[in-house]
C-alpha cells in the first residue's frame, strides 16, 4: 500500500516493536477528527490491468468499481452481502465486494464481468445465460454470472456444499450441487430455473 | 389506429419473427454489464454529487425541530434537501403518501432529508449527523383490528351482488365458510430505487429506474411544480419493478431537488434497509370466502368479502376481484373494504388484486372439492363458465380453462396423486401434490411509438415503452421486423424516453400486448409511406425479406428512403371491444411438495404451468416471465411477509437477510406449456397478458399441495413451519 | 459509516499492541459483519487495523491428535480441509450450512465466533435495543420475536447468537486461544467465550478489550455420527429458527448443541445423559427453564422434533 500522508504516519509506525500513534486518532478523537475523511492509495490488478486508486478508506471494493472506476457492471443490490449482485471473482474466489473495502485489496486480481467477456467476444457462460435466457432485468445477471463461473472451480476443486450427500466424495455436477451453491445470488425476477439450465450446460461442455 | 373491430389477417400472422422463441436482443449487454442503469450514467453529465435519503424514526406525527449545522458542516456535504427548504411540492396523482416528509409525517422511513456531497461516502456518514426531533402521534397499524370499520370502495370496487346469495347459500347442501389472510409483501427487485437529476437552467434530465415513463413525468411535474414539457426521464434498463417502479418515488423527487439546491447534477439510490418502509408493498388482506353447492357440486352461490388497509387517500387491494368472473354460479357476492392505516403506503404489485385473491379463492375451491369429495381438477371444470357470470350477455373473447387443466393434469401425472392426504411417503419427507386455476384479467391501454427506415435499410423504434425484465426489447423488434419484412438485425429498438411517443408502459400485464400493438400501427403507417415512395398503390404491396412488392415489381426496402429518412408515428387506441367481451388470460398450476414430517419445512419439487393467453409473441421470454411469476407465487405462499410491529408502525424485517425471497435452492426445475391460441378481440397482435398470470394462483397450489402431502390446511400466509408444528405427525 | 484510519499489522501481537492504543479500533478480517454494521453506523471504529497479514490461516494437527484451526482460516477452507471433513464432520456440515459461497469464501474462523445478533431491532438504529445502545430497552421482546431466543435471554435483550459453526465447536468440546496487548496469551474453552445478556447484552464474549482470538483448537476426533440439522424457511442462505448439532455413538450416548435458540451455542452437558430417553426428555433437560415469547414459543416444540429427526437418523446411520 502506498499512502497518503496522515496514514503513512500509522503504517510508518507499525514496524516498531512499540508504537506511538499519532495524537489525531486518539482515544478522544473530537467530533471533526471523527468526521475528517482518511484516504488512502492501493493498487489493485482488475481484470488484468493494474489500477492505482486514491481512495477515503471507507471505499468497499464495490464502489470502487462502480464510482472510481466506472466499471458498472457490477451491481449493487443491497450493499450487505444478503443478494449477491456485487459477486465478483478476488484471487481466483468469488467474494460480495460491498462487504469487503477496497484498501484490503492491495495487490490483489479482481475478475468483473467486463473482465469474462464482451458483447463481442462472450464468455461462454455470458453465451449460455443469453442462450437459455437465465436473466430478465438484467440486474443481478453480472453477479450470478460471476458466481456461476466461480461455483464449477470450486466443484473442480472438490469443496464440499450444504448439499453434497458425503462429506468425504468429491462433490458432483448436477443441478442440487449448483443450486445450492448459487443460493447467495437473489433473482428476484425468478430466472433460477433458466440459470440452473445454462451453468449446467457449460459445466457438461468443460467436464 | 382505432381498434374497434376483431382483427383480422394481418402482417404479424405471418409468424416469421414473431412467435419464434427469440433471445433477448440485448442480452449480450445485460451479460456482460454493458446495459446502463440508472445510477451508472457516468458519462451522461460531468461533475456528478451523490444524494443519501435519511427516513423517518417514526411512523406518524411530525418533525419538532431539524438539527442541520453538524451534518452541514461535515466533509464534502454540499447541500441538505429537507421539507423547509423544498418550496412548495405537489403531489403526484399516483402516489399517496408525500415523498418528501415535514412536517407532518406519515410512515416509517418517509423521507425527510436529502444530504448531498461530493462522494458517497461523504454523503451517507452526514446522513447519520442529521439530528431530528419528532413529535410522536398515535397511529393505526393491525388491518384486523380495523375490518370492522372499512369502507366501500365505489370508485375502485363497487360492490357485486348479484342474485340471493344468502338465501342460495343457506340452501346450499354443501358449504363452505372460512377465512384466510395474506399478509404484507416487497417488491424486492434486485435495483435499488435510483435516479440522476440534472437541471439545464429550468429544464430537467432525470435518469431513473421507472416503469410508467409518462405517468411519472407528469407526477414528477406535478410534484415539483414545473411544466411536464420541462421534464424528461431517461429510463432504458430498469432492475426490476414489478409494480414499486410504477410512479415517481423519492429518489426522483429528492435527486431532482438536491440538483436544484446543489447547483449540480445529484444521483440518489435508496439504501436497501430504508426501502421496505420507504416505498410502497403489496397491501395485506383478510379474506372470508363462503361457497355453497349442489350436493354433485355445481356452484349455486359464491361469496368473496375481502379488507385491506392504506394510508388515508390510498387504494384498497382488489383481491376479491377474480370471483366475479372466475367460476359459474347463480347468486354471488364479491366486496372489499378499505380501511385506514397508517403503515407504509399499500399500491400495486405483481397482479394486484388478483394473486392475492387467487392465493384465497383457489384454497377455498380445494377445500370444497374435498368436501365434496371431487377432484379438485374436475371440481373446476364442473364450474367452468363461457360467459361473465353476472352478465350472461357478455362472453369471454377466449377462455380455454379447461384445456389448460386437462393438458396439465395429463402432463403432470395428476392421476397418480392420492386423494387421500398425508398418505405418501418418501423417508422422512410427506409427498404431496396440489392445482390450482391461474386467471388474470387482461386490460388495454392505449400505446405509441414512432418508426424510422433509414437509407441503410435500418428500422428504428422508438417508444417510451420500458423494459423491466419482461422482454419488450425484443418483442418489439420482432413486431416492427414482421411488419417490415426485415431480419431482426435490421431493427434497432430505443425505449424508456420521456422524448419518444406515449406508450403503454409496463404494468398490469398490458404492456408487452398493446406496446406491440402501437408498434404494429406505427409500421402501418410506414408500410404505407414506404409504399407511396415508391409508387406502389396497390392492394397486393407485401414486405419480405428486406423487400418491396407489389405485382411484378420487387424494390429493396431502404431504397423507399434513399431520398430521405421516412418516419411514421401512431398509436393503438382501443375502443368498444373489451365492454363487450370479457378478456381474461388462463392457467392452470400443478405442483409437487415434500414437507419435512419433523420440521414442517416445505420444499417444492415439481412446478408445471399451462397458459391460454393469447397469441405468444415470443416464447423464450414469455416462458420467463411465467417461471419468474411461479418463482414468486413460491415466496408469497412460503416465506414472504413484511413483519408488522403494531406498537411501533413499522416493517421490521426490512433488508434481504430478514424478508426472505425464494433462492436457487427453493426453485425446481420449471415447466411451462403455452396454448396455441391467437385472440383477434385482444389487438392487431392478437397476444395478451402473461407477466402476471403465472403468480396468479400458484401459491394456492402449493398450498394445496401442502394439505395433500400432510393433510393440515394452513390459512394464513405464508405456510411456514410454525403453523404446521402441532399437527405434523407424532415423532418416534 | 464514520471516517476512519486503517493500517495493517503484521504479526498477532503487533495487532493487539496497537489496538490498545485506540479505545474505538476494531481488527478487521473478513469484515462481513462488521462492514454491514458499519455501514450502518452500529459499529463506529475510528481506527481499523486490518489483521489478514498476520498468518494464522492454517490448519494444524495438535500433539494431543486434534486440530489447531488458525483465526483467519476462511469457513470455506476449514469446511474443505480434508481432516475436518473425515473427521468433524460436524464442523464441516455446519459451515456449509451457513451464509452463502461467496461469505464463507471470506470469513473468517475468528469472525464466525464473534459476528453479532442479527435481531432485526438490533439492526433498526431507530428502535431501542440495549445491546446497541445500552439503557434504551428491549423493542424486540414484545415485539416481532419470531426468530428470536427462548432460552437464557433476559428482560433486557433476547438477541440469538447467528453462527452455525460455532454450535457445532461447541459441541465438539473447542477451545479459543488468544493473544492480548501486552502479549500474554491464554485459552478459553469456547463455552466461556460468549455471555449470556444479562442486564449488560452490550457485552458478547469474555474476551477483553483488543484481545485477539489467534487459533480455535478441537480435541482429538471422537468419533459417532455427526449430524447438523439447520432448520429455516428458505432452503439456504437464511438463518437457522433453530439448528441441531450432534455427535451421537453407537450406544445411543452422545452430544448435542443448539442454534438460534440463544445469546450463545446452547449446549447443557448435564442434559446429554437424557438422550437414551428419547427427545422429548432431553428437550425438556436441554430447555429446563426457557422463557420463549408468544411468537416463538414454536421453537420449543421445533427443537424436540428437530432432535428426534436428528437422532432417528443417527440410529439410521448407525
Amino acid at each position: 500500500m502506498t499512502i497518503s500522508r496522515r496514514t503513512f504516519l500509522i503504517v510508518g509506525a507499525v514496524t516498531a516493536a512499540s508504537v506511538a500513534l499519532p495524537p489525531f486518532i486518539s482515544a478522544q478523537a473530537s467530533a471533526a477528527n471523527a468526521a475528517r475523511p482518511n484516504k488512502a492509495t492501493v493498487k489493485i490488478w482488475i481484470n488484468g490491468e493494474q489500477r492505482d486508486l486514491d481512495l477515503d478508506t471507507r471505499t468497499t471494493l464495490l464502489d470502487a468499481l462502480r464510482e472510481s472506476l466506472q466499471l458498472t457492471g457490477t451491481k449493487k443490490g443491497c450493499d450487505h452481502g444478503q443478494c449477491g449482485a456485487c459477486t465478483v471473482i478476488a484471487n481466483g474466489r468469488r467474494i460480495n465486494s460491498c462487504l469487503t473495502l477496497a484498501v484490503m485489496h492491495e495487490g490483489s486480481k479482481i475478475t468483473t464481468i467486463e473482465g469474462l467477456g464482451t458483447p463481442q467476444k462472450l464468455h461462454p457462460m455470458q453465451a449460455a445465460f443469453i442462450k437459455h435466457d437465465g436473466y430478465q432485468c438484467g440486474y443481478c445477471t453480472p453477479g450470478q454470472i460471476c458466481s456461476a463461473v466461480a461455483v464449477l472451480g470450486e466443484i473442480r476443486d472438490g469443496i464440499p456444499s450444504h448439499a453434497s450427500p458425503s462429506l468425504t466424495e468429491p462433490p458432483k455436477l448436477i443441478a442440487s450441487e449448483i443450486q445450492e451453491r448459487m443460493s447467495g445470488n437473489i433473482c428476484r425476477c425468478g430466472a433460477y430455473s433458466n440459470i440452473i439450465e445454462a451453468i449446467s450446460e457449460v459445466a457438461e461442455a468443460s467436464a | 389506429m382505432k381498434f374497434d373491430t376483431p382483427a383480422t389477417t394481418n402482417p404479424i400472422d405471418q409468424m416469421k419473427v414473431v412467435g419464434k422463441a427469440t433471445t433477448r436482443i440485448e442480452g449480450p449487454l445485460k451479460t456482460t454489464g454493458q446495459a446502463p442503469y440508472a445510477y451508472e450514467h457516468h458519462t451522461a453529465v460531468p461533475n456528478q454529487a451523490y444524494g443519501v435519503v435519511v427516513g423517518s424514526a417514526i411512523a406518524k406525527g411530525r418533525i419538532a425541530s431539524m438539527d442541520l449545522e453538524v451534518a452541514q458542516a461535515a466533509p464534502g456535504v454540499l447541500a441538505i434537501v429537507t421539507a423547509a427548504n423544498a418550496g412548495k411540492l405537489g403531489k403526484g396523482k399516483y402516489n399517496t403518501a408525500r415523498l418528501l416528509g415535514g412536517p407532518e409525517i406519515q410512515h416509517y422511513h418517509q423521507a425527510v432529508a436529502l444530504v448531498v456531497a461530493e462522494t458517497f461516502e461523504q454523503a451517507r456518514a452526514a446522513a447519520e449527523l442529521v439530528n431530528v426531533n419528532y413529535v410522536r402521534a398515535e397511529g393505526v397499524f393491525d388491518l384486523a383490528a380495523t375490518r370492522d370499520s372499512g369502507k366501500e370502495a365505489k370508485d375502485q370496487m363497487p360492490d357485486t351482488v348479484h342474485g340471493d346469495f344468502d338465501a342460495a347459500f343457506a340452501a346450499a347442501p354443501v358449504q363452505l365458510d372460512a377465512t384466510y389472510t395474506t399478509p404484507d409483501q416487497a417488491h424486492a427487485m434486485m435495483e435499488p430505487f435510483a435516479s440522476m437529476a440534472a437541471w439545464d437552467g429550468d429544464k430537467l434530465t432525470l435518469w431513473t429506474s421507472n416503469q410508467m415513463i409518462d405517468w411519472s413525468v407528469t407526477d414528477l411535474a406535478t410534484t415539483l411544480g414545473v411544466p411536464k414539457q420541462n421534464v424528461r426521464l431517461i429510463s432504458p434498463y430498469i432492475g426490476g419493478g414489478f409494480g414499486g417502479k410504477l410512479f415517481i418515488r423519492t429518489d426522483a423527487v429528492l435527486a431532482a431537488l438536491g440538483a436544484r439546491l446543489a447547483g449540480r447534477p445529484v444521483k440518489v439510490a435508496l439504501a436497501r434497509p430504508l426501502i421496505f418502509n420507504n416505498s410502497t408493498h403489496r397491501p395485506a388482506t383478510i379474506q372470508r370466502i363462503r361457497i355453497g353447492t349442489t350436493a354433485d357440486g355445481k356452484i349455486t352461490a359464491m361469496a368473496h368479502e375481502g379488507w385491506s388497509g392504506n394510508l388515508p387517500g390510498g387504494k384498497v387491494e382488489l383481491a376479491a376481484q377474480p370471483s366475479q368472473l372466475l367460476y359459474a354460479g347463480e347468486n354471488r357476492r364479491v366486496t372489499m373494504r378499505l380501511s385506514t392505516l397508517d403503515l407504509p403506503e399499500g399500491n400495486a404489485m405483481r397482479a394486484p388484486g388478483e394473486a392475492p385473491g387467487m392465493m384465497a379463492l383457489e384454497i377455498a375451491m380445494d377445500e370444497m372439492a374435498d368436501k365434496l369429495k371431487l377432484d379438485p381438477v374436475e371440481f373446476r371444470i364442473l364450474n367452468d363458465t363461457q360467459v361473465d357470470p353476472v352478465n350472461p350477455r357478455r362472453p369471454f373473447s377466449q377462455r380455454r380453462l379447461i384445456e389448460c387443466l386437462r393438458t396439465g393434469a395429463e402432463r403432470f401425472g395428476w392421476s397418480k396423486r392420492q386423494a387421500q392426504p398425508g398418505t405418501q411417503r418418501e423417508g422422512r419427507w410427506l409427498i404431496g401434490q396440489g392445482m390450482a386455476v391461474a386467471f388474470r384479467n387482461n386490460l388495454l391501454v392505449k400505446s405509441g411509438a414512432r418508426v424510422r427506415l433509414n437509407d441503410q435499410g435500418i428500422v428504428t423504434v422508438e417508444t417510451d415503452m420500458t423494459d423491466i425484465g419482461t422482454g419488450s426489447y425484443t418483442i418489439i423488434a420482432q413486431t416492427a421486423a414482421e411488419m417490415m419484412g426485415v431480419n431482426l438485425d435490421k431493427v434497432v429498438v430505443r425505449l424508456g424516453d420521456s422524448s419518444f411517443p406515449v406508450s403503454a408502459g409496463s404494468g398490469g400485464q398490458f404492456g408487452g400486448n398493446c406496446s406491440t400493438a402501437g408498434v404494429y400501427a406505427a409500421c402501418a403507417k410506414l408500410r404505407e409511406s414506404v409504399a407511396q415512395r415508391l409508387g406502389m398503390n396497390g392492394d397486393d404491396v407485401t414486405f419480405v425479406d428486406g423487400e418491396v412488392r407489389s405485382g411484378n415489381k420487387n424494390v429493396p426496402l431502404r431504397e423507399a428512403a434513399q431520398a430521405g429518412e421516412l418516419v411514421a408515428e401512431d398509436s393503438i387506441e382501443f375502443a368498444e371491444l373489451s365492454k363487450k367481451f370479457q378478456q381474461s388470460t388462463f392457467g392452470a398450476h400443478f405442483v409437487e411438495v415434500a414437507v419435512d414430517s419433523a420440521t414442517g419445512e416445505t420444499r417444492v419439487r415439481r412446478m408445471l404451468a399451462v397458459c391460454a393467453a393469447g397469441r405468444i409473441l415470443n416464447p423464450t421470454s414469455a416462458r420467463s416471465q411465467v417461471i419468474g411469476a411461479m418463482t414468486m407465487g413460491v415466496g408469497a405462499a412460503l416465506m414472504e411477509e413484511l413483519a408488522v410491529d403494531k406498537r411501533v408502525g413499522f416493517f421490521v424485517n426490512h433488508d434481504f437477510a430478514g424478508y426472505e425471497v425464494p433462492v436457487h435452492a427453493d426453485i425446481p426445475h420449471q415447466e411451462v406449456i403455452f396454448l396455441d391460441e391467437t385472440d383477434p378481440v385482444s389487438s392487431p397482435m392478437k397476444a395478451k397478458g402473461v407477466g402476471e398470470l403465472g403468480i396468479c394462483g400458484v401459491s394456492a397450489a402449493i398450498a394445496n399441495a401442502v394439505y395433500n402431502a400432510t393433510g393440515i390446511r394452513v390459512r394464513d400466509y405464508p405456510i411456514t413451519l410454525d403453523k404446521m408444528l402441532d399437527k405434523l405427525p407424532q415423532m418416534i | 459509516m464514520r471516517p476512519f484510519t486503517y493500517l495493517r499489522a503484521k504479526s498477532p501481537a503487533e495487532a493487539a499492541a496497537l489496538a490498545a492504543q485506540v479505545s474505538d479500533s476494531r481488527f478487521i478480517a473478513g469484515g462481513t459483519n462488521l462492514l454491514d454494521l458499519m455501514k450502518l453506523e452500529i459499529e463506529t471504529p475510528t481506527h481499523l487495523i486490518d489483521v489478514n497479514g498476520v498468518g494464522l490461516d492454517r490448519i494444524e494437527a495438535t500433539p494431543e491428535g486434534g486440530l489447531r484451526i488458525g483465526a483467519l482460516v476462511r469457513n470455506t477452507d476449514l469446511a474443505a480441509d480434508p481432516r475436518v471433513r473425515k473427521d468433524y464432520g460436524l464442523l464441516a456440515r455446519a459451515l456449509l450450512a451457513g451464509a452463502s459461497g461467496q461469505l464463507r469464501n471470506v470469513a473468517t474462523t475468528a469472525g464466525n465466533l464473534l459476528q453479532r445478533t442479527r435481531c432485526p431491532y438490533f439492526y433498526d438504529t431507530h428502535q431501542a435495543c440495549n445491546k446497541r445502545q445500552p439503557g434504551s430497552g428491549c423493542a424486540a421482546i414484545d415485539g416481532f420475536s419470531r426468530p428470536l431466543g427462548i432460552i437464557g435471554v433476559s428482560k433486557a435483550c433476547i438477541a440469538t447468537h447467528p453462527s452455525d459453526m460455532a454450535v457445532a465447536m461447541r459441541a465438539l468440546d473447542a477451545q479459543v486461544e488468544t493473544v492480548k496487548p501486552d502479549g500474554s496469551t491464554r485459552v478459553i474453552p469456547l463455552a466461556d467465550l460468549h455471555r449470556l445478556p444479562g442486564t449488560t447484552p452490550n457485552l458478547e464474549t469474555t474476551l477483553s478489550a483488543h484481545e485477539l482470538i489467534t487459533a480455535v483448537t478441537l480435541p482429538a476426533p471422537i468419533g459417532g455420527v455427526h449430524i447438523y440439522q439447520k432448520v429455516r424457511d428458505r432452503a439456504s442462505y437464511a438463518f437457522a429458527l433453530v439448528s441441531v448439532g450432534a455427535i451421537i455413538q453407537q450406544d445411543g450416548s452422545g452430544r448435542v448443541a443448539l442454534g438460534g435458540v440463544a445469546h450463545k451455542p446452547w449446549r447443557v452437558e448435564s442434559a446429554e445423559s437424557a438422550m437414551a430417553q428419547g427427545a422429548k426428555a432431553l428437550t425438556e433437560q436441554l430447555l429446563a427453564g426457557a422463557t420463549p415469547t408468544h411468537e416463538n414459543a414454536f421453537k420449543l416444540t421445533l427443537v424436540e422434533r428437530t432432535l428426534a429427526s436428528v437422532m432417528a437418523q443417527a440410529r439410521d446411520h448407525a
